[in-house]
């Protein structure tokens, strides 16, 4: 295989832990964020991982890590770095507008003019839930795109990728420079070594304001799904059967 | 009164549900806004005109048909030149999509062209003076946000079965036009299809889905829950993650916080203990029944019924009666 050395960014989110039931802030308008825990999204983290393996056959690759918010999230770029990228840009914000295309004019912005081969991001974030900023700078930057991939391979200057559709799965080819987004089962994200995280202390990391336009998305409301009713136990083994389905006929109308 | 956009999602030659549910979304949004025009675009394979009045009776007043033998399966690029260009020249308040893979790819494509929002998953939409705001599900579901679109036009992708297609005819006159890029030249090509077979339903459109997890063992157990699903004759098969991590059903299968959601009529969870990060990709789910060994597994807190049993002997006998059931249909 042809070794060339590619030029790779990979934008990630801070995100929220999941696994916990979420309060609503006092504004009605934002989740509390009183005793979560935060870390790299998960998709992001398999996209830092692709750049890193693609980085790791290529030598002279570079990755870089951007992400967008307040402060806090030179903490998730480290994370970024400590896994193995060579440097990260912050683009600072007081937070994080859910309107993805907000998000998404700023970093095609900082994109446009860095000569990247290969833009990855995540498929998508759990806390907004949206999915929409990796296609949005795609287009923006008019660059091909591939979304929802689960295999990447690079070699003379193309990418080949697998995705899945309804029904069928694609194995698609693309020209340099791309945008992908990264679904489950592409990889297995690397843990940060302590080297790599002492490491990640000297790597560069830019902060600059972030130049987002006017939301034209804005969240009035936020409020908790209502509880599903626990339902009832039926029965127990083969002998409840007959039981279901009486209800799924009677009750629940479903048969 | 103000003219809808809606995407029509095709399948070879065949109009998916989820398309016809953007239509019914389009046409309920144009009444509210006083009864404007929906006009759908619908791009196939030669011969998908001959769908434009199924479209018409779910409340199309036009159709604006591109037929290409390169349009059989999604083509990104022609289907985001294509549908920016006539959202932009039709001057639309909105313009509806659905949130399926899809539709995830492409609704965040053509907003961008345009220059403005999108917001996917959408529940529900309603009218608030100039603008137009939606529910969407944030933080897996477990947060609902009420979102307000002040864009134009505003650009929403439905999440799949949470619209019933409607009847509501209308003229459904057809418009014939071109792909605004072409089909066969786009930048990135498909190398290789691997179809599922085609009658295979998909599981974000089923109205019945049969989802199996570590409870069933072995990948070869499996057979157990496709058995169960074919005698409902109308359900697709889901798997938790641990199952597509072990590789006994493939990624796409997956139903849960990184994987599919789905939203069924009916859910039936076989051998599945309920873990957060699978109950974040079905709890919409209309009905919920839960087969599983262990009195004490989370998935019963949000089954509506539960046999607590062995999967291997209540699973064959519920696939018997479902298929009694379905006789004396």
């Amino acid at each position: 295989m042809e070794i060339s050395a590619v030029k790779l960014a990979v934008c990630v989110k801070r995100v929220p832990d999941m696994d916990v039931r979420f309060r609503i802030g006092a504004d009605n308008v934002s989740v509390d964020e009183a005793g979560l825990k935060f870390d790299l999204n998960d998709f992001d983290a398999w996209a830092v991982e692709a750049a890193l393996q693609l980085k790791d056959k290529n030598a002279g690759s570079e990755v870089t890590v951007i992400s967008l918010g307040p402060d806090i999230v030179q903490e998730t770029i480290r994370k970024g770095l400590s896994m193995g990228a060579d440097r990260g840009v912050h683009l600072k914000a007081d937070k994080v507008p859910f309107d993805g295309f907000a998000v998404a004019s700023a970093l095609a912005a900082e994109l446009k003019s860095g000569g990247y081969d290969l833009i990855l991001f995540g498929k998508m974030s759990p806390d907004s839930s949206n999915g929409v900023v990796g296609q949005m700078v795609a287009e923006m930057l008019q660059l091909p795109c591939v979304s929802a991939i689960s295999s990447l391979e690079i070699a003379s200057g193309k990418g080949t990728a697998k995705r899945e559709l309804e029904g069928a799965q694609e194995i698609v080819e693309f020209p340099l420079p791309a945008v992908l987004t990264v679904d489950e089962g592409l990889n297995t994200a690397r843990l940060p070594s302590l080297k790599g995280i002492m490491a990640a202390k000297k790597k560069p990391l830019e902060s600059k304001p972030a130049q987002l336009p006017q939301p034209q998305l804005t969240v009035t409301r936020l409020e908790l799904p209502p509880e599903r009713q626990a339902g009832r136990i039926i029965g127990e083994g083969a002998a409840a059967v007959p039981e279901l389905v009486k209800l799924l006929q009677t009750e629940a109308k479903v048969l | 009164m103000a003219n809808v956009f809606a995407f029509v999602e095709t399948r070879g030659s065949e109009v998916r549900k989820v398309g016809l549910e953007a239509v019914t979304a389009a046409r309920m949004l144009a009444d509210k806004t006083g009864g404007g025009e929906v006009h759908a675009l619908l791009l196939g394979p030669p011969g998908i005109s001959a769908k434009a009045q199924q479209l018409g009776q779910h409340g199309a007043d036009v159709v604006i048909v591109v037929e290409n033998p390169a349009l059989a399966n999604y083509n990104p690029e022609a289907a985001t030149a294509t549908a920016a260009e006539r959202i932009k020249s039709g001057g639309y308040r909105a313009a509806v999509f659905s949130t399926s893979a899809q539709g995830r790819d492409l609704a965040p494509r053509v907003a961008a062209r345009l220059g403005v929002s999108v917001v996917t998953d959408v529940l529900s939409f309603d009218i608030q003076g100039q603008n137009i705001v939606v529910r969407h599900p944030m933080n897996i579901g477990k947060v609902i946000a009420t979102i307000s679109m002040s864009g134009t036009p505003a650009i929403i992708a439905m999440r799949p079965n949470v619209i019933a297609p409607a009847q509501n005819p209308k003229a459904g006159r057809i418009e014939n036009a071109q792909p605004a890029a072409d089909p066969a030249s786009t930048r990135v090509k498909v190398l290789e299809t691997k179809q599922g077979s085609r009658d295979k339903l998909d599981l974000a459109e089923a109205p019945v889905v049969v989802a199996g997890g570590r409870g069933l063992k072995a990948a070869e157990n499996f057979k157990l829950v496709e058995d169960l699903a074919s005698a409902f004759g109308n359900a697709a098969v889901g798997a938790t993650r641990a199952v597509t991590d072990d590789g006994w059903r493939p990624h796409a299968d997956q139903i849960g916080q990184t994987g599919r959601l789905v939203s069924p009529e009916l859910y039936v969870a076989v051998g599945i203990s309920g873990a957060v990060q699978h109950l974040a990709g079905m709890r919409t789910s209309k009905t919920i029944v839960a087969i599983n060994k262990d009195k004490d597994a989370p998935i019963f807190k949000v089954a509506d019924y539960g046999i607590v049993g062995d999967v291997f002997e209540v699973v064959p006998a519920l696939t018997d009666a479902v298929r009694e059931a379905k006789k004396h249909h």
